[in-house]
């Protein structure tokens, strides 16, 4: 590290000052200790914005289904739930394709067709979500309208998931668009995993007798499996913080039901369309309370994945590859 | 060639086909994307759509210069926020900071930047807009000051790093003292690094909305001022979207293919700029 050498140490705190050196470590140090206060600020307001909320409904906040306004009662389980199920749908369309495409990237194709799909799949994940949901309400709803939910209420109608009127919105639609979403970050991350894997690894596979396939999937991906866990894991906690493209296609009704044709709610929908609006003092903090939640969901995720995605880059680094 | 054996190798091609399969399915989405919204904007963007108010509902035409007004002060602020702090708490990283203060700082930034946008909407309700009674451009501008802050920081340190410690030495051994170091060797060194860093944070908050919900808030006409309520490009899209007019929906996807364009465009100038060689030549 570049800090604090023999040299800026050995001169007198005076002729530092004299020559700026001190003022610029100042002025500096200002900056960066101002990114700690805002985010301490920003943890420290919503704990104390949702205090009455907090207070008032303690765990059943979490348990209740009842988000009632005018009676100043809340519950959240039906955004909870919402949140849930849009995220995990959206993982079960995205995880295999975006690890699958991600192998393609790292493993199959020539570097040059790599570099230039990977400049594909980051300008996809560059691409805002309020595109997503406009795309989402008048491309995607239509088609799974018309289409794709009489299909499956046809075909897997006997499971409860897929019955029910087909309306076209609801937590299918939201988790489809969610997992066009996310499919960028879990190509990215994984491919960059997958390529710190020591070529050894591979060639070893290789000279036993594997074929190419086999060497991929029993010996790289187990390799790369942390960091590909790391890519889910920031793929989930972007799923669930997702504000404008589930609020365009989940149908905003607060409701649990079993069928992934019905219209849902989520917590970031809720707090987008209510918090302006909101009633009541508890109210307001409730919807806080729910942005609190949602917070340390996307913060417990992240760091997860930051340690995952580290540590399985570091092993394969340690081998002498970068 | 064993059955077994055969049955291996067809196995191998198929699920190799597949991952290919998988990556052209994840590349196209961008390409549905363009083409879609090309498909239904391109016919409604003319130049009423650059230069005029939103008109009444009912009424056809109209345009939303106001938005792209909107949205380039919005932009104009999150810059003036985020990029100073992202830049000089970078240098303090990169080159001023002990081992703990920087763990610190850059733990703070991958929390901030893990933020859902909807809560850092939250933050700039509760801070900028409940205290001041309004919603405004100003708390707009903040909000989304805040998302570029460690988007700028953490790849701007980056760069900074990638200098080679010789440049630093020798400016030192000249007799530069280690601002001057700074200022006249390091950050020229890794400029392109640190333009390609801003461009892509500046387009990252270009096309949020969740954070405008609750602080720009949304405008049918011209913004009155700084500490009035503005509207701009991605928000407009949201509310035309949803809404039942077909007129507004034709001016949702035009807006959509304009922002897209936009943001598109600058991704692809930040990248060029990195590409165009490493920020130092190598000896």
């Amino acid at each position: 590290m570049p800090s604090a050498g023999p040299v800026a140490g050995s001169r007198s705190f005076l002729s530092r000052l004299r020559e700026g050196d001190e003022i610029a470590r100042m002025v500096t140090f200002l900056f960066a200790a101002s990114v700690v206060l805002v985010t301490l600020l920003l943890v420290f307001d919503l704990w104390q914005g949702s205090v009455l909320s907090r207070h008032k409904f303690g765990f059943n906040f979490f348990r209740t289904s009842v988000w009632d306004p005018i009676f100043d009662h809340f519950g959240a389980l039906p955004f909870i739930y919402g949140t849930l199920v849009t995220a995990a749908v959206s993982l079960i369309l995205a995880v295999p394709l975006g690890i699958g495409a991600a192998i393609f990237l790292a493993e199959l194709a020539p570097a040059r067709v790599s570099d230039t799909l990977e400049f594909f799949i980051d300008l996809l994940a560059a691409v805002p979500s309020v595109i997503y949901g406009l795309l989402g309400v008048f491309i995607v709803v239509p088609l799974m309208r018309q289409y794709i939910q009489p299909a499956l209420k046809h075909t897997l109608g006997f499971l409860p998931l897929f019955q029910g009127p087909a309306y076209g919105i609801g937590f299918l639609t939201a988790g489809i668009v969610l997992a066009i979403m996310v499919i960028p970050y879990i190509i990215s991350v994984s491919r960059e995993v997958l390529l710190s894997v020591p070529r050894d690894q591979r060639e070893a596979a290789l000279s036993l007798g594997s074929t190419r396939w086999e060497s991929t999937w029993k010996v790289v991906v187990p390799y790369a499996r942390g960091g590909i866990l790391g890519s889910i894991f920031l793929a989930l906690a972007r799923a669930l913080g997702e504000t404008m493209a589930v609020t365009m296609v989940i149908g905003n009704t607060p409701a649990i039901s079993a069928s992934l044709f019905a219209s849902g709610y989520s917590i970031a929908a809720v707090i987008a369309n209510e918090l302006t609006e909101a009633t009541s003092n508890l109210h307001y903090q409730s919807l806080i309370e729910l942005g609190l939640v949602l917070f340390l969901l996307t913060f417990i995720l992240n760091g997860l994945a930051r340690l995952l995605i580290v540590a399985t880059s570091q092993r394969g680094a340690g081998m002498g590859h970068a | 060639m064993s059955p077994r054996l055969r049955w291996r190798k067809i196995v191998s091609g198929f699920m190799l086909t597949m991952t290919g399969a998988c990556a052209l399915v994840s590349v196209s989405a961008l390409f549905l994307i363009l083409g879609y919204l090309v498909y239904h904007g391109g016919t409604s963007i003319s130049w009423n759509f650059f230069t005029k108010l939103p008109a009444p509902v009912g009424e056809s035409g109209g345009g939303m210069a106001n938005a792209i007004l909107g949205s380039a002060k919005l932009l104009l602020l999150a810059s003036l926020v985020g990029v100073p702090i992202g830049f000089f708490g970078a240098i303090y990283l990169a080159e001023f900071s002990g081992a703990t203060s920087a763990f610190i700082v850059r733990y703070a930034a991958d929390l901030l930047n893990g933020v859902p946008s909807i809560v850092i909407g939250i933050f700039a309700y509760s801070l900028v807009v409940l205290p001041f009674k309004h919603f405004s451009t100003l708390s707009g501008g903040f909000a989304l000051g805040l998302m570029m802050i460690p988007i700028t920081l953490r790849s701007t340190e980056e760069f900074l790093r990638a200098v080679p410690n010789s440049l630093r030495e020798a400016a030192m051994a000249l007799g530069a003292s280690k601002s001057r170091t700074i200022a006249t060797v390091i950050v020229p060194a890794a400029y392109r690094g640190i333009l390609t860093a801003v461009l892509l944070a500046f387009a990252r908050v270009a096309g949020e909305t969740a954070p405008l919900l609750f602080t720009a808030f949304g405008n049918r006409f011209w913004s009155q001022g700084w500490n009035q309520p503005t509207a701009a490009l991605p928000e407009m899209i949201y509310r035309y979207a949803i809404a039942p007019y077909d007129d507004w929906h034709r001016q949702a996807w035009a807006a959509g293919l304009v922002l897209l364009g936009l943001i598109l465009v600058i991704n692809i100038v930040a990248r060029a700029i990195l590409s165009r060689g490493i920020a130092v030549p190598r000896s």
